[in-house]
């Protein structure tokens, strides 16, 4: 049989998994009332950067639902999703992975989410018309060093965009011309936010020595404007206007009342 | 004439055109080659990697190459490099880089074919070398002794070897693994030009409108190129076009205006379908530039049922039965097939129909000229209906928007003023009809005057950074010789064995060992050693198993050196640890006829050493009475080969004088001195010449001192002067040290940008003095023809001269000898991905290269996977008649085929998809169809 890198798991491999799984879950229920407890909190500070199987709910709910069975760990074939262990800076007994080393490969049938018992992770959010559909999860958003990337400097890459399992929606190339050479184009990767999943193949595929296209939980690497202004040349943009509520502001400035402020003392107008 | 293209046209073609008339060498190309900064020397050298020849600077620092930036003063790249380019500081220092000769032995030491490897001296190895060629020479004369030479061989070790060969063992079994590269480039351009190589250059890309790629992924295989052409783009967005035509999607496709999914094999109707609008429309639009054609061109004709190049009925493997019943299947296609309903149409012209059976003859290279109504009458079955219906290539398309596309294509073409460029690589070459299709591009282009002139031309981009300048230029092939001379022709013979110093008549003037008949000859027991140079012909050939299986268990001793431990180190008997790029001095000539040079940067790893020196040092083991004496008849040899010791007397040799005093240390190499005040080669090491710190111990078990002379200036300047002054011309030596490579021919320090166009080509001036024509097609083979028509040749027929005439030749579509069926239903297309190169032995050792794409994956459509129950990510086996192999599949990505059809790369040596490809060739061309065999997929 030919040796593949890229292996699906072995037998052995699986004793050894199970046997952390056992750990794991062991620690998550006597992580409650044991000594472990401190170790739990530290490690929950740290949890706004990992990265979460597909379909994970948002993160605080997310730890008070999994209840750490490991199933999720157990179902995927490419040993991408791991649990955390003492001592990996992790919510213990949480599943999560780490691009570099092992991203994870879209599966269509999305191995790791139907079998979650507690919800944790929700297929109905990786579900479209009543079908499993990997391309909508939202595990984190690929974020780009812009001065780091080679392709940025004019070096034909895109190994990133090649990468991609949704070539062309979440990761394009955009052509520019190389002003100092007059004669080249420079090729860069954008990463669509609305159509990234977080994979983390373009991670795992950057030929940089740390590198330059990484993936980040979602709310940590994006932005958000507010609904309060909608682009005038952007029909979809509305949609925003669904979550507008009703607007209340205050600065350092207004946060008297009008006629307090009114009435306060003079002296510095004249 | 858009505003935007105006200036566009100001500010950077303009530029190129002045280089055109006069300027050789830019001023900020005569910057010092060398620079010192830190601790740490900068020099210019070549990328290692594909035929776009880009301009690197290595740095080295303590001995070891730790960097490599883009040469900002190369004209191809401007200081820019592609992911493999980028990797180039990396590829010598892999972690099993090979270090000492090792050779298969028993318990006692003894060479054993069925031993393991162990470590043996440079003086065992040249030992073992020396007896198993006496034994191969004994056993079948010259024709038992072969070498898988290579696109990837510097200047001077391809010369070196062919020398070696030719002149000294008198064997023309030596051919580059070029040959499964662009040999149908090669015989298209001898057909159409009569001398081989691009007429256009680079610049055509910022010159031109239209970029039309053919079965080329230029996007990942060519990618400073296609930066270009997307600059160009970008320069005129609604002026330029681009467009793509592939058998399935890929990175080209994302640019294109137009992409066009054909069926496997039909490109040739579509150039023919684009032929015929040219010349079906002509008398009422005037398409056709007539006055060029009738000054320039005739029409030509060769036989149609030349059959695929695979084994012949009688070979003796097949009569030994080593092909299964299956294999079988495909190969008596060779012999002869019936006509399909596909084909017929386009084969009626030439006296064949559908259902009509047709007996091949082994291909040929004769063609007679014909009419033009003939050639007219060829094209008449290229309708749009005809040649939609053969050539859709994606079943879910809809017949009519491929229609007119079809038509969009040709009128972009057609279309007064438009400029034209159109590249090709392996779709065209890598082809059972690869000679005809490449010889079709030109007619279309000849027809509308868009060949040969600055922004026009039908372009054969290579794959391999010096195919051109090793394989082609220096003729590391079977039956060539030096600048375009062929061991066929007893003139070239001649000028070959006078320039060597050898006596007349020591050449061998059959040369039909090309790469896959030395693989069959092994097969057959006709060589019996055989030696790998800078190549993996044991990954990279089709039909792999028989060639391991004939390595592995015939009698035979097969050497592989090699920088590190591929497939073809691994079936071999001895294997040598070589040099590699940067530890020697070189030079690479890449497709725009670009000639570049670097020095030496750094001392081996271990005991390597060059090609340059094995093929050296192997020379002192042969004298006079070793390999000049008479020899039988051989194998594809039917005459004895004379004796010439007595002539060699003659000269002033003895019977024991030795290959290596005649053909390597004779006086003129020796007045090549070696000399650190000399500013070319100040600092730099010189392992051949001085020998190097490590102090080797050589081939004679002392320590290898160096040969006292200057070897490799040696080597290229007695190779140059074959060149000079046949239109080949290559400046001296030190120039390309000045310089960042130039495009030959070089005459009086001026480069050559647009060949056979008198305003810019010397050579065409010079042939068109009298004439006054705008071009001279001056290349001299098969330049005197009989005449015929398209259902042969009138045998009585005078032949007539054509000089500075170049040819439009009849072609029809063909269908492949292996295609879909019940059994096996779907095309399997193998080729590369930007990421690796070739085999891998290097790109798979850079461990960025590696993590971004560690496996080769079977693409394939989502549909195709899902009727076949196939998982995404899951394993599938692609079996055909020949073998079968494991790979994960891939419905999403880089490459998208359509349904019928998939894709796999051929860089992994875990996925060897090359033992379930077909050897068949192009029958002309002897090039590998590596884009066509039928297989099936299934779970694994």
């Amino acid at each position: 049989m030919q040796k593949l890198p890229m292996k699906m798991k072995s037998k052995t491999e699986n004793n050894r998994r199970k046997f952390i799984l056992r750990m794991a879950r062991g620690a998550g229920i006597t992580a409650l009332g044991g000594f472990i407890w401190s170790a739990y909190v530290d490690e929950v500070t740290a949890s706004q950067l990992i990265l979460r199987p597909p379909g994970a709910i948002m993160e605080d709910d997310f730890l008070r639902t999994c209840i750490k069975c490991g199933l999720c760990v157990e179902a995927c074939p490419y040993d991408t999703l791991l649990l955390a262990k003492p001592g990996d800076n992790k919510p213990l007994g949480t599943p999560y992975f780490i691009p570099r080393d092992i991203p994870c490969y879209m599966c269509p049938d999305i191995p790791c989410v139907p079998i979650c018992p507690s919800g944790a992770l929700d297929e109905p959010s990786v579900t479209t018309d009543g079908k499993l559909d990997i391309n909508i999860a939202e595990m984190g958003l690929a974020v780009i060093d812009r001065e780091t990337c080679i392709a940025f400097w004019g070096i034909q890459c895109d190994a990133c965009y090649r990468a991609c399992p949704i070539m062309g929606k979440a990761i394009t190339v955009e052509y520019s011309k190389n002003e100092r050479t007059g004669k080249h184009a420079y090729l860069t990767p954008l990463v669509h936010a609305d159509a990234c999943t977080g994979c983390g193949l373009c991670e795992k595929a950057c030929v940089t020595e740390k590198a330059s296209i990484f993936v980040l939980p979602k709310e940590v690497a994006m932005g958000k404007a507010g609904s309060y202004y909608i682009k005038g040349w952007d029909k979809d943009d509305e949609k925003r206007l669904e979550d507008a509520s009703s607007i209340k502001s205050t600065t350092e400035i207004s946060k008297e009342k009008a006629i307090d402020s009114l009435n306060s003392d003079m002296e510095d107008l004249y | 004439m858009s505003l935007s293209r105006r200036e566009f046209l100001k500010s950077s073609a303009a530029a190129s055109a002045a280089a055109a008339v006069g300027m050789s060498i830019p001023s900020e190309v005569q910057a010092a080659a060398n620079e010192a900064e830190g601790d740490w020397r900068w020099d210019k050298a070549a990328c290692r990697f594909c035929g776009t020849g880009c301009g690197i600077m290595m740095a080295t620092k303590n001995g070891k190459i730790v960097a490599v930036k883009g040469d900002p003063a190369a004209p191809v790249n401007r200081g820019l490099n592609c992911i493999k380019g980028y990797f180039n500081a990396k590829i010598m220092y892999g972690a099993d880089r090979l270090t000492q000769p090792l050779l298969r032995v028993d318990a006692s030491g003894n060479f054993d074919k069925k031993g393991k490897f162990a470590p043996i001296s440079w003086e065992r190895a040249f030992d073992e070398m020396e007896i198993n060629i006496k034994k191969a020479l004994k056993h079948g004369g010259p024709e038992s002794v072969g070498v898988f030479a290579s696109g990837q061989y510097t200047i001077m070790e391809g010369y070196a070897a062919q020398k070696m060969m030719k002149a000294g063992f008198r064997s023309n079994a030596i051919d580059p693994n070029a040959r499964h590269c662009m040999a149908s480039a090669v015989v298209g351009f001898y057909q159409t030009f009569g001398v081989d190589e691009p007429s256009g250059c680079y610049d055509d890309i910022e010159l031109t409108d239209t970029v039309v790629s053919w079965g080329s992924n230029m996007a990942e295989m060519h990618p400073i190129l296609w930066s270009r052409v997307t600059d160009r783009k970008l320069s005129d967005p609604d002026r330029v076009k681009v467009i793509s035509i592939q058998t399935y999607t890929h990175r080209t496709s994302d640019l294109a205006d137009i992409e066009i999914i054909f069926s496997p094999n039909t490109d040739g109707a579509l150039w023919n379908y684009i032929a015929r609008e040219i010349v079906m429309r002509d008398e009422a639009e005037g398409i056709i530039d007539w006055d060029f054609v009738k000054k320039h061109m005739i029409f030509a004709a060769g036989p149609v049922n030349i059959g695929y190049g695979m084994r012949r009925e009688g070979e003796k493997s097949l009569k030994d039965g080593k092909y299964s019943a299956l294999e079988m299947e495909t190969i008596s296609k060779e012999m002869s097939k019936v006509v399909s309903r596909k084909e017929g149409p386009a084969l009626e012209p030439y006296g064949y129909k559908a259902g009509d059976t047709m007996n091949h003859t082994a291909g040929t290279l004769g063609h007679w000229e014909i009419s033009f109504e003939d050639y007219k009458k060829s094209l008449e079955p290229y309708t749009l209906d005809y040649t939609a219906a053969i050539s859709k290539g994606n079943p879910d398309e809809n017949m009519e928007s491929f229609k007119e596309k079809l038509q969009a294509l040709a009128d972009l073409y057609i279309e007064k003023g438009r400029k034209v460029v159109s590249f090709w690589t392996m779709g065209m070459n890598q082809h059972t009809r690869g000679t005809w299709v490449n010889t079709l591009s030109y007619n279309v282009h000849f027809m509308l005057n868009k060949q040969a002139i600055p922004g026009s031309g039908a372009f054969s981009l290579t794959g391999q950074p010096s195919a051109c300048g090793t394989a082609r230029e220096v003729g590391t092939f079977t039956h060539r010789l030096p600048a375009d001379m062929m061991v066929a022709n007893p003139a070239h013979r001649k000028i070959a064995e006078h320039k060597w110093m050898v006596p007349e008549g020591t050449i061998n003037p059959i040369g039909v060992q090309h790469i896959m008949k030395i693989h069959r000859d092994i097969e057959d027991g006709l060589i019996k050693f055989a030696w790998v140079n800078v190549c993996n012909p044991y990954q990279d050939t089709a039909s792999a198993t028989h060639w391991i299986k004939a390595a592995r268990e015939m009698d035979n001793f097969i050497v592989t050196s090699d920088g590190y431990p591929g497939i073809s180190a691994k079936v071999s008997d001895l294997i040598l640890p070589s040099a590699m790029i940067y530890e020697k001095w070189g030079a690479y000539g890449n497709a725009e006829r670009r000639t570049q040079h670097w020095r030496q940067q750094v001392i081996p790893v271990g005991d390597s050493m060059s090609d340059t020196w094995q093929w050296v040092e192997l020379s002192k083991r042969f004298t006079v009475k070793d390999v000049w004496g008479e020899w039988a008849p051989s194998g594809p040899r039917k005459e004895k080969l004379p004796s010439v010791i007595e002539q060699a007397k003659a000269m002033g040799y003895n019977e024991d004088t030795t290959m290596f005093e005649i053909l390597f240390a004779n006086d003129i190499a020796k007045s090549y001195k070696l000399d650190q005040n000399d500013p070319i080669q100040k600092g730099y090491d010189n392992s051949e010449g001085y020998g190097d710190s490590r102090n080797v111990v050589g081939s004679d078990g002392k320590v290898f001192k160096g040969y006292g002379f200057f070897i490799h200036k040696y080597l290229f300047e007695e190779y140059a002067a074959f060149t000079r002054g046949h239109g080949h011309d290559l400046a001296p030596f030190d120039m390309y040290h000045k310089v960042r490579g130039l495009k030959w021919p070089v005459v009086d320090g001026k480069e050559t940008q647009w060949r056979f166009n008198a305003k810019y080509d010397p050579y065409a001036a010079k042939a068109t003095k009298e004439s006054g024509n705008s071009h001279a097609f001056y290349g001299t083979l098969a330049k005197a023809l009989q005449s015929g028509t398209l259902t042969g040749k009138d045998k009585d027929s005078k032949k007539q001269s054509l000089a500075n005439k170049a040819k439009i030749f009849a072609r029809p579509y063909m269908d492949p000898p292996e295609m879909p069926d019940a059994n096996y239903d779907t095309w399997l297309c193998t080729g590369r991905v930007l990421e690796h190169w070739h085999s891998g032995t290097m790109t798979m050792r850079v461990p960025e290269l590696y993590r971004a794409v560690p496996e080769a994956l079977c693409y394939m459509h989502p549909k195709d996977a899902e009727n076949k129950e196939l998982k995404q990510g899951g394993l599938c086996w692609v079996e055909s008649r020949r073998g079968r192999v494991k790979a994960r599949v891939e419905t999403r990505g880089r490459n998208r085929p359509p349904r019928g059809l998939v894709f796999v790369p051929w860089f992994d040596e875990k996925v060897f998809i090359n033992k379930v490809c077909l050897d068949a060739t192009c029958p002309m061309s002897k090039q590998t169809d590596f884009k066509k065999c039928a297989v099936k997929i299934y779970k694994a």
